[in-house]
């Protein structure tokens, strides 16, 4: 065999390799995606009940569980195969069911507080993630009926279980001219 | 006198409007029992303030509403309050007060004429329109007090009444023309006066003359300012923007309001119901509707307190004529189908059309999409509609938005042309609500992320000065154990 004749071209093919396997690393450190805002756009695709059904402790918290892979696409039951068939798209997956596991799709919902039971023991004030309950120690509470994302998490604290959930009544809706006005 | 060319889009149909106009205008008549719906049709509803089996007198508020998008509701008649409950309106179900008619007729002793309207401020004559339940009678019910205090904000120096009434069958406007010309000139100025204005121009189509022709009459009297303009019978050129654009040349912008222009819309329906309430302190609770159709015995324009049966308007024409296929409210074009003809009429209800098969197109099934492109030359508003349709059926509401789904005004026009028969309009219906929906949906969850965070911080906040307060106890503990 002709080693000297080889030469060149060991040396040719290892340099190129050298030098694109450089490359290729400087790009994985340098150029990585930007999970920030592949963060963002998840989140965006997300309803923001904050419900915490996916068992991560908000909406954000769940984005950025699927943006590394460590959770699936169909944990979001408030979202229900709508936000699924968004993710999917935005993350160039197939859809795929909601999985049960972690609820079901509901009909948008509200709470409710039955005035005449709150004992007033504040409990579900701090329970709300989007602080839609009004009120006070030993006053009367009432729920914010337009930032209320019927997430449920007030239910558990409640001690008289004077809390319910009602369905979300459509008031108007915005239509791009109102909300140009 | 002024002429207007022709539109860039529009249909020449069939007016099919000879029929009631050969009937003087019927005055009002009170049914046993009315049935107010909360909801006007304005697509918002008022709060109730009268209780069950509370006494009412002609006139007394039965509801009203802080928000900007829904007018007061009243009782036409003197009566008791005997139920408040969900019922069938001609837009589906909605909470309604059903009053009882004692039959006394006897005016709420709280309301009285504004003989001179010009002594009030606009603020304040704008506060007694929004009482009074004033509202846009050409169809979409919304508070007159609301559009002429946006008008007032801005400059606003143009009045443009509305006499077009373009739609095949109605003739509600026209009959009111005919014989109230003086009303309706009266409460213009009264509208003149709340927005500001210092210019009116009453539009009526050509097709029209004996409208023309009184309100020319009553112009005589009429000071500077109002002026008449004729235009050619077009559909849709009643229709708001259309109309505007007809009569200035000017384009109201997309996202845009009339009052962007500086000018603001009324319907002649609006005006002479101003009138009526200057001059005799009668709020909103009667309007003129038509009652039309070949299934009508004898169709005619009838004045009808609002809550009124359809039925009972029916009889006052004699009844149906043979077996009518459809009841619709509003005209051949963008009326709407009712279920059964027990429904209440409203504020928006211009018009009962009783159709039989003599007055309805035999609808094939819809044929695929061709390409033909017809819809888009027929589109007065300047969209795609095949493009409309092609997004609409798979739900790709970005698209649809882009597309200006928001500037339909579902005249029907496309439906009219298609070859294909696709029902065009009803699709664009259900897709307008449908990324109106998503629109809301999407405000609310920008909204509860933003106070999702501020909540999160917060708690991290409260933990951190606990966690503080705590070491800083500690260490004072541990600096003098005693």
């Amino acid at each position: 065999m002709n080693l000297p004749a080889l030469l060149p071209a060991v040396i040719v093919a290892g340099t190129l390799a050298l030098l694109m396997g450089g490359a290729l690393g400087w790009a994985a450190l340098r150029l990585r995606p930007n999970e920030d805002r592949l963060v963002l756009e998840i989140d965006a695709l997300l309803p923001q009940t904050q419900c915490g059904q996916c068992l991560y402790p908000g909406c954000t918290p769940y984005a950025r569980a699927i943006a590394r892979h460590e959770a699936d696409i169909d944990r979001c039951p408030p979202g229900g195969d709508a936000t699924i068939k968004a993710l999917a798209q935005l993350l160039g997956r197939e859809p795929r069911p909601l999985d049960p596991e972690y609820g079901e799709n509901k009909a948008p919902s509200i709470a409710f507080i039955d005035e005449q039971r709150c004992i007033g023991c504040a409990l579900c004030l701090p329970a709300c993630p989007v602080d839609a309950i009004t009120g006070a120690s030993r006053f009367m509470h009432t729920v914010i009926a337009a930032q209320c994302t019927g997430c449920e998490l007030c239910l558990p604290p409640c001690p008289v279980d004077c809390i319910e959930i009602r369905p979300r009544r459509n008031d108007a809706l915005p239509t791009a001219r109102s909300q140009a006005a | 006198m002024s002429r207007h060319g022709d539109f860039a889009a529009s249909l020449r149909l069939e007016a099919n409007k000879q029929l009631p106009m050969g009937q003087p205008l019927q005055a009002a008549m009170a049914p046993p029992h009315v049935t107010i719906a909360l909801d006007q049709g304005s697509g918002s509803s008022a709060c109730p303030v009268v209780a069950r089996g509370d006494r009412v007198y002609a006139g007394s508020t039965l509801g009203r509403s802080e928000r900007e998008d829904c007018a007061a509701v009243h009782s036409p008649v003197a009566g008791v309050v005997v139920e408040i409950d969900t019922r069938a309106v001609p837009a589906g179900t909605g909470l309604c007060i059903t009053v009882e008619n004692d039959g006394s007729n006897r005016p709420d002793p709280a309301l009285a004429p504004i003989p001179d309207y010009s002594a009030l401020s606009p603020r304040d004559l704008l506060e007694r329109f929004r009482n009074a339940g004033i509202a846009g009678l050409g169809g979409a019910a919304f508070p007159t007090a609301t559009k002429l205090g946006s008008a007032r904000q801005q400059t606003t120096a143009h009045l443009i009444l509305n006499g077009a009434e373009c739609e095949p069958w109605i003739c509600c406007d026209d009959a009111l023309m005919r014989e109230k010309a003086a009303d309706i000139l009266y409460g213009a100025r009264a509208m003149m006066h709340v927005a500001g204005a210092n210019r009116c121009t009453v539009a009526i189509e050509d097709d029209k003359p004996e409208a023309l022709q009184a309100i020319q009459a009553a112009l005589k009297s009429a000071p500077e300012g109002f002026e008449l303009a004729t235009l050619p019978s077009l559909y849709p050129s009643g229709a708001e923007r259309q109309l505007i654009t007809a009569l200035t040349g000017q384009e109201v912008p997309s996202s845009g309001l009339p009052t962007d222009l500086g000018i603001v819309c009324q319907n002649v329906g609006t005006a002479a119901a101003i009138a009526r309430f200057l001059q005799t302190g009668e709020p909103l609770v009667r309007r003129v509707v038509t009652v039309t159709g070949s299934g009508i015995a004898q169709p005619a324009n009838l004045e009808a307190y609002i809550g009124s049966p359809i039925t009972s308007l029916i009889e006052r024409c004699g009844g149906y004529r043979g077996r009518p296929r459809r009841l619709i409210e509003g005209g051949s074009m963008m009326g709407r189908a009712l279920e059964s003809d027990t429904v209440p009429i409203t504020k928006a209800t211009n018009c009962i059309f009783a159709a039989t098969d003599a007055d309805l197109v035999a609808r094939d099934q819809a044929a695929a999409c061709i390409r033909c492109g017809d819809c888009a030359q027929a589109c007065p508003a300047g969209l795609l509609p095949q493009e409309l349709h092609r997004a609409a059926r798979v739900d790709d509401g970005p698209k649809l938005d882009s597309l200006g789904i928001e500037d339909c005004i579902l005249c029907g026009c496309c439906d009219y042309v298609c070859p294909s028969r696709i029902p065009l309009t009803e699709q664009f219906r259900a897709a307008r609500l449908a990324v109106r929906r998503h629109r809301a949906d999407q405000l609310r969850a920008a909204e509860a992320k933003q106070r999702f965070e501020r909540h999160e911080s917060r708690l991290q906040a409260q933990a951190e000065a606990e966690r503080r307060a705590f070491e800083e106890a500690r260490r004072r503990a541990r600096a003098n154990p005693n």
